[in-house]
């Protein structure tokens, strides 16, 4: 119990009346709208998904190592639970670790030698964008494993759901439950990093890392952590969300638009907050939905645009992220937060 | 590209020599692809993440001119203006409003322009393949054939860094911008408009990637994603070379060309760029100030 208590921060009475809301949601969409339950429910897993990837992102796109690298990991934790599953039908309860551990290697590969070098800045960007590129031109060169371009699918066992097999799709509740888990334990590694005297070392380095060392922080040491735990995160996210699609393509779970897409939902939700990669993915999903709704809804729109409406939530997207870039980059819950102090 | 049964023995025939010198010819396009966005880099410090996706606005800037009646070489005049125009514009509105903030902003707000110019050709393009149908035919040489095109690539490839040189030396611009890349702090005091001389150098730069645009037009087909098949190539090429060396960007395109040519010859093409990626990843480990670059 004490080991426990340790573990766990205390939470005020409005974050666990936040966490009930949530997991309440379900009950919510089951008596507001009967008729479209399972569909509503998917939009609020993959806002959960993308939450908990989106917050592995920013543990380490706080503290100015901005990775374009992060689909590589997303991409590689997916694959490597899918592939040992379907060839070697070894059950995704080992695969999923055996895959973050896969990622967590890359990752120390890149990071090692760009921290060694002191490679920061738009070079540790392009790194990192190299990386991107090599995973998803290994998983599209590995067709005969892989399905190349057009991805594949996990083996499903029995009727979809299994404990086993870690499959839960047909159940849009359970899944619901499965993300939400996942998305509370992001938000706990992300408090834990918070509280840590890793978080005070890194936020000196990323100021001056001659200075922080100066002061016996090892630097080199410090970025591996949190670059091994980010890319973990992010492959974990990757796996449980192939389970959840029962489908996985290169530039579905891996690639650069995979990588942009972090950044953004993070920048525009707020990097330096806890939530804020949570109203990153909030606000990236419901304006993909939301768009894709209106325009279908709307003939005159549909007129206008015909197909290319489909593109119309990436050129959204793009105005918004300079937007925020120049005007805001603190983010809409960390802006938020700033004036509600003030 | 070899029959499949040849890439079996590949080694020492004439269609690997055939792949060695086309991955020259491709190095020729790679090299001014990257000449640009070495010009940018090394001046202003900024990269831009959708300097790829300015080369197709200029593409399709060329085949809608061309198709609209214009003779070619007007087509690809308009071309190159369209594009230096949309670069000085996007270096007005969207950079120089952050170059005071963290380097990788400035990369990510050109990250935003990236997915509107993607998102916009493709609403006003749509996604279907376009060529605008000039055949050149292709010069045959001892059981080899090589594109006319891509040889005029080549030649336009080493004419443009020559003058881009020869503007950098020669000129009182071209020294100033120079200078500018030296020293950012002091140029100012010593009376060189800062705010124009990067203004001046976007618009090289963008002008540069429409001329690219104009000789790919001859080689490739048009789609709005064609970008994400030549940027991360080209940002590879800017980093190995070795920042604001020109000479550096052209053996970058070099090495990276034949690992593409050669490793598409013998095994798929993405393992050409597998392997050229890795090569860079691993290169810049060695050497992280780039082939041809100063330690700084």
């Amino acid at each position: 119990m004490i080991s426990l208590r340790l573990l766990l921060p205390r939470l005020s009475p409005a974050a666990i009346a936040g966490i009930v809301a949530v997991a309440l949601l379900p009950l919510l969409i089951r008596i507001s709208f009967p008729s479209g339950e399972k569909y509503y429910l998917h939009v609020l897993i993959q806002i959960l998904l993308w939450s908990f990837i989106y917050t592995g992102w920013s543990l380490m796109g706080r503290f100015g190592l901005t990775s374009l690298g992060h689909g590589a990991f997303t991409g590689i934790g997916a694959y490597t639970a899918t592939l040992l599953w379907n060839d070697l039908g070894l059950t995704p309860w080992l695969g999923i670790p055996v895959g973050i551990a896969f990622a967590v290697v890359v990752a120390m590969l890149i990071g090692y030698p760009c921290f060694r070098l002191r490679i920061t800045g738009h070079y540790f960007g392009l790194m990192t964008l190299a990386l991107t590129e090599f995973v998803r031109l290994c998983i599209v060169g590995l067709r005969e494993w892989t399905g190349g371009s057009l991805g594949t699918q996990p083996k499903r066992y029995g009727d979809g759901i299994s404990l086993y097999a870690a499959q839960f799709e047909p159940d849009r509740v359970l899944a619901f439950y499965v993300a939400f888990l996942l998305w509370l334990f992001g938000l706990w590694v992300w408090m834990r990093v918070d509280r840590s005297m890793d978080r005070y070392a890194l936020d000196a380095a990323s100021q001056d890392e001659d200075a922080a060392a100066s002061v016996g922080i090892d630097v080199m040491r410090e970025k591996l952590k949190i670059t091994a735990l980010s890319a973990g995160m992010c492959a974990l996210g990757g796996a449980v969300f192939g389970q959840y699609q029962m489908y996985i393509g290169p530039d579905t779970i891996a690639g650069l638009s995979i990588s942009l897409n972090m950044v953004f939902a993070c920048i525009a939700g707020g990097l330096w907050v806890l939530l804020g990669p949570t109203v990153g993915a909030v606000l990236t999903q419901l304006l993909s939905e939301g768009l894709r709704i209106l325009v279908q809804s709307s003939t005159t729109l549909k007129g206008v645009f015909g197909s290319a409406a489909l593109s119309l939530d990436q050129l959204i997207y793009g105005l918004l992220l300079i937007g925020f870039i120049i005007y805001m980059p603190k983010g809409i819950l960390g802006t938020w937060l700033e004036r509600r102090r003030v | 590209m070899p029959p499949l049964f040849l890439r079996l023995d590949c080694a020492l025939d004439v269609f690997f020599l055939e792949a060695i010198l086309n991955g020259i010819l491709l190095a020729g396009l790679l090299a001014l692809l990257a000449l640009g966005l070495n010009l940018v880099f090394g001046v202003i410090d900024v990269v831009w993440i959708c300097y790829a996706e300015l080369v197709m606005v200029g593409m399709y800037g060329v085949y809608f001119a061309n198709k609209g009646g214009l003779p070619f070489l007007v087509a690809a005049l308009a071309g190159i203006l369209i594009v230096a125009a949309l670069a000085a514009l996007m270096h007005k509105l969207v950079i120089e409003p952050v170059l005071d903030q963290a380097p990788i902003n400035q990369l990510l707000v050109t990250g935003g322009v990236l997915f509107v110019l993607q998102a916009a050709a493709t609403m006003a393009f749509g996604v279907d393949f376009k060529n605008i149908g000039i055949r050149m035919g292709s010069l045959s040489l001892a059981d080899m054939s090589f594109a006319w095109s891509r040889l005029i690539t080549f030649g336009i490839a080493l004419a443009g860094m020559l003058a881009l040189w020869l503007f950098l030396t020669r000129t009182y611009m071209g020294t100033a911008i120079r200078a500018i890349s030296q020293d950012r702090q002091i140029m100012p005091l010593m009376g060189v408009d800062q705010k124009r001389i990067y203004l001046v150098t976007s618009a090289i730069g963008g002008g540069l990637a429409g001329l690219a645009a104009v000789l790919m037009v001859l080689q490739y087909d048009i789609y709005p994603h064609i970008g994400l098949q030549f940027g991360p190539l080209t940002f590879m090429i800017c980093v190995l070379g070795g920042l604001g060396s020109m000479l550096g960007g052209f053996v970058a395109a070099f090495i990276i060309a034949e690992f593409i040519a050669i490793g598409g010859s013998c095994f798929a093409t993405e393992w050409g760029y597998a392997v050229a990626f890795l090569f860079f990843i691993v290169a810049v480990c060695i050497r992280p100030q780039g082939l041809f670059g100063s330690k700084t």
